[in-house]
């Protein structure tokens, strides 16, 4: 099968993945094979099969909704790109021009 | 013998008779680490010296006041996506260059509760994607055997090649469809990985959350046991770890194998697979046979899918897990976006490799509006069929065996830009993992030199039995110990 350049925009979009020109078409051959070679499933008739998401024989475990510490702010600050006043300091959110809004 | 070619077993023995000390044994890998890792094998990708000699003061302080652990004052290294508090996690990749977790995996806890030294972090394929260690976003690390010009498999390459040329006396690696298994057989060594839900993954930063599991990679079956039951049992931080008892590992060794069935799946037997590791496996067989095993063939006739279904399932999983690297939390974030949206695309842009992003699309895609029902959805079912094979093959055998990898190491950027070749590497354990049961690669000889492993399957839970089956075949067979010649 083969994907063409939009739906391999269209996928980069859902991902927020930024992708150059030539990662663009270099994925689109990629993807286009190994989907290809995906799509044997198909000969598989699954018509009756339930589907498996996860093999072990447990149900949602639930636990006492009991307060417990959480890391400290600053502890969990240490590893952030950029921060202040005890806040993750994020670019810009509310832009014009933005597509996404 | 030198001091690092000490099995677990080995050092702990020296140590509790006096006759050697945790401090010693850590300065004797640290020294070795120095002179063969960078530039040579290249397995660490942090090393971190004066955390191991602390703990190895301490451990010897311990036992001088009468104490006594699992694995007091042994040396070990943890693949890179293992959390290890105050001591940088990379996962192999530059989204996670400067990360320092704030808290230790559980894993790490009952390594460090056991006694265990950290020597360092050990080199993989970013985010664990791949099956050679040349998607490490920081250096390939290469197979001690054949010269260094192979590659150790993956993704847990340094971990599997750390072991092989004996830069720590055990290692810890994780598999979510062979990345332990396939490298252990490519380097030589046992490698091992337990039941899904056996050991807490609470602390691995997180791939396919149903497929990733943590496991040892040792010298020999028995440390495999001990490390085994060191890093097992349930965790109220993980929900899908098993709260089900852990036997005593370590007394299902040495019992003979008169009576144990054994099954052979002949669909591992790939078109493609070398004649030297088809060779060495079915000598591996007549082994079994000699030791009082039923060896005989039976059919999973859903294996072909297994890769398939799985290059779909673990993209999908990948790609909801690594939504979370936003650049806002920790991690790496593009210094030149202009808004928040901008941001997102540039550093998830810049922030991954190149697997890695490919499978991110891959998921993506499998999961996007049109296209679930007949990737995901249906992979998922097939799932089923995998794992239905399975249940009916160990209502007539105990243990199944069969090749880890159909080829031995290949030789360093020889499959690299070819994804799909790459991905044919994990054939052979891919659905081991998708039904989630125990598979433990043990050495079953050589083929052009270089190593060959054996896969020993098990019921889930049943790693006792996986356990018994390779350690009877690695004391009738002789090759433990066997090592690469590093000749630097």
């Amino acid at each position: 099968m083969s994907i063409s350049r939009e739906e391999v925009e269209h996928v980069a979009h859902l991902a927020r993945l930024g992708l150059s020109e030539e990662e663009k078409t270099r994925l689109q051959r990629q993807l286009s094979q190994i989907l290809e070679t995906m799509r044997a499933i198909d000969q598989v008739d699954t018509t009756t099969i339930p589907p498996t998401a996860q093999v072990i024989p447990l149900d949602t475990i639930m636990r006492e909704d009991v307060a417990r510490p959480s890391a400290p702010v600053d502890d969990i600050l240490r590893n952030a790109p950029s921060h202040e006043a005890g806040f993750f300091r994020v670019p810009p959110v509310l832009e014009t021009g933005d597509r996404d809004l | 013998m030198e001091l690092i070619d000490l099995t677990v077993i080995q050092a702990l023995a020296g140590m509790r008779s006096g006759e050697l000390s945790s401090e010693e044994l850590t300065r004797a890998y640290l020294a070795r680490i120095e002179r063969l890792d960078r530039g040579l094998v290249q397995a660490y990708l942090t090393v971190t010296p004066e955390l191991a000699l602390e703990q190895a003061r301490r451990a010897d302080a311990r036992r001088r006041a009468g104490e006594d652990a699992p694995l007091l004052g042994v040396p070990m290294a943890l693949k890179d996506l293992t959390l290890t508090k105050n001591v940088r996690t990379t996962c192999g990749s530059k989204m996670l260059e400067e990360f320092v977790p704030i808290v230790d995996a559980t894993i790490t806890t009952r390594l460090y509760d056991a006694g265990a030294v950290l020597l360092g972090k050990l080199n993989m394929d970013e985010f664990a994607m791949g099956s050679s260690t040349e998607n490490s976003a920081y250096f390939p690390t290469r197979n001690p055997w054949g010269d260094l010009t192979r590659v150790p498999g993956g993704s847990s390459g340094g971990s599997a090649a750390a072991l092989a040329a004996r830069l720590a006396t055990f290692t810890i690696g994780s598999d979510t469809g062979g990345s332990i298994r396939q490298p252990a057989a490519l380097c030589g060594v046992v490698g091992f990985k337990p039941t899904y839900g056996r050991v807490s993954r609470y602390g691995l930063v997180a791939f396919a959350s149903s497929l990733d599991q943590f496991g040892p990679f040792t010298a020999d079956v028995s440390d495999c046991a001990l490390i085994t039951q060191v890093i097992s049992g349930h965790d109220p931080l993980d929900s899908t770890s098993l709260d089900a008892p852990v036997p005593s590992y370590m007394s299902e060794l040495g019992a003979d194998l008169k009576g144990v069935r054994i099954g052979v799946p002949t669909e591992y037997f790939v078109d493609g697979m070398e004649g030297g590791v088809e060779r060495a496996v079915h000598a591996a067989l007549d082994v079994l046979r000699s030791l009082g095993a039923d060896v005989e063939e039976v059919s999973l006739p859903h294996t072909d899918y297994g890769l398939t279904s799985y290059y779909l399932i673990a993209p999908a999983e990948c790609s909801a897990n690594l939504a979370r690297y936003d650049g806002v939390k920790y991690g790496y974030a593009s210094p030149d976006a202009e808004s928040m949206w901008d941001s997102y695309y540039k550093t998830r842009g810049h922030g991954f490799g190149a697997e890695v992003k490919r499978r991110i699309m891959l998921g993506t895609y499998a999961l996007s509006s049109g296209y679930y029902d007949a990737f995901y959805l249906k992979a998922q079912k097939v799932r089923t069929l995998i794992k239905q094979d399975f249940d009916r093959a160990f209502e007539r055998y105990d243990a199944l065996v069969a090749p880890t990898s159909p080829t031995v190491a290949f030789k360093l950027g020889e499959k690299v830009d070819d994804p799909l070749a790459m991905y044919l590497n994990d054939v052979c354990t891919i659905p081991v993992s998708m039904a989630g049961l125990p598979g433990l690669s043990v050495p079953c000889g050589l083929s052009e030199d270089l190593p060959v492993g054996l896969q020993v399957i098990g019921k889930p839970l049943a790693e006792g039995t996986v356990l018994r089956v390779a350690h009877a075949y690695e004391q009738a067979a002789g090759w433990a110990g066997l090592r690469p010649e590093l000749s630097h």
